[in-house]
């Protein structure tokens, strides 16, 4: 296994095409849950969660059902059934098993179903050909991406509440312009890696 | 509502993309060049009028509480019908919008027009409105795609716009520009809306 090939993997997931500012996935929920840190951060957790979990499940109906019997083009279909079904059953078993958790992440889990990032991710795992363990560490890296982007999102919009901006551009218009000023940031990491 | 109003609606008045906010992962990414741009309004307004016909057509059949997986299924079945028509027809366009197409299935003004429109209106006006909210978000990745292709290359659909002394700005067909050039978007539309009332 080459340690320093997944390690750039999960460096470029994470930095150099972040799910957010790069590939422009899962915009809804981070204009949405970016308005205070904690929800950012429940949001970021269960959303890391999901997205490795939806990885495995897809990866392995992809190779196991629908490779082996020619079926490819029904991809989108199973994904998200699959994805959705996965939601729903992750919220009931967290329910059941650990109510703690449930109260942190339970509002968040159903808004999970209709995140592109999600169907994004495991389409992507898919078109890049990865192995199994290369499509975890992406997967997880992903979420992990998309959860960074969302707190530093969140961080800024609560100052951002007390700053004198124009009537026009109060909400979403303002928040957009602070997400392209971080994506900009974001472009300096791209020399990190080879593509 | 007649029939006129509510083709117009998704224009400007309920713009999916610029007044109501909805489905904006593809706006930001496809609109590097006005043909992507076209290209995913045209798909995405396919499989809006063609799901919106549909969960019209079943929703006396369909218990409600099971009624968002069906029209999932649906509409994940037109996305699939799409994908494989441009693969098969314009292949090039299929690679530049990529996982995009795939997508179009989480986009959500498609869900949201099923569940707030088709499930409650009769097919004809549900067709209607598909038909006009598609091309609505067709105009809205039209004009931010030609906005950042002229600033980004100074060309317009291969139509050399800006002569050679324009030295283009490339940020704007990069990530920022697609950020910032929404947000600036979304704020006039807010400023218009304004002025009016």
């Amino acid at each position: 296994m080459d340690w320093g090939n997944l390690f750039a993997l999960a460096i470029a997931a994470i930095l150099i095409n972040n799910v957010v500012l790069k590939r422009f996935l899962g915009l809804c929920p981070f204009l949405g849950v970016s308005k205070q840190l904690d929800a950012a951060l429940g949001m970021g957790m269960a959303v890391i969660f999901v997205m490795t979990m939806a990885s495995i499940v897809t990866f392995g109906i992809y190779h196991h059902i629908l490779a082996p019997f020619g079926i490819q083009y029904l991809r989108t279909i199973a994904f998200i059934l699959v994805i959705a079904t996965l939601v729903q059953f992750v919220e009931m078993v967290i329910e059941k098993t650990s109510p703690g958790l449930y109260r942190a992440l339970g509002i968040y889990l159903p808004l999970i179903t209709t995140n592109c990032a999600v169907l994004g991710v495991a389409v992507l795992n898919i078109d890049n050909s990865y192995s199994f363990v290369e499509m975890v560490v992406h997967g997880f890296s992903a979420g992990l991406g998309f959860t960074i982007a969302l707190l530093l999102m969140a961080g800024i919009r609560e100052r951002l509440d007390m700053a004198d901006i124009p009537r026009s551009l109060k909400g979403v218009p303002i928040a957009f312009i602070v997400a392209g000023l971080m994506a900009m940031a974001f472009q300096g990491f791209s020399g990190l890696a080879g593509e | 509502m007649s029939l006129a109003r509510e083709f117009t609606k998704g224009f400007i008045r309920e713009n999916p993309v610029l007044r109501l906010v909805l489905g904006l992962c593809p706006v930001l990414a496809v609109t590097t060049s006005l043909k992507n741009g076209v290209g995913m309004g045209l798909a995405a307004t396919f499989v809006l009028v063609g799901s919106n016909v549909f969960v019209s057509l079943i929703r006396k059949g369909v218990p409600s509480r099971i009624r968002i997986p069906c029209y999932i299924v649906i509409i994940a079945s037109f996305v699939t019908v799409v994908d494989l028509v441009m693969a098969g027809y314009t292949p090039e366009l299929h690679k530049s919008l990529g996982i995009f197409i795939p997508l179009i299935v989480v986009n959500c003004i498609i869900l949201g027009r099923a569940e707030a429109f088709a499930s409650k209106n009769t097919v004809g006006r549900s067709f209607i409105d598909g038909l006009g909210m598609g091309l609505g978000f067709t105009f809205a990745l039209v004009i931010t795609a030609s906005i950042r292709e002229i600033i980004g290359t100074g060309k317009i659909w291969d139509l050399v716009l800006l002569g050679e002394h324009y030295n283009p700005v490339l940020i704007a067909i990069l990530s920022p520009g697609a950020f910032i050039t929404l947000g600036l978007l979304i704020g006039l539309f807010n400023l218009l809306e304004q002025r009016r009332t």
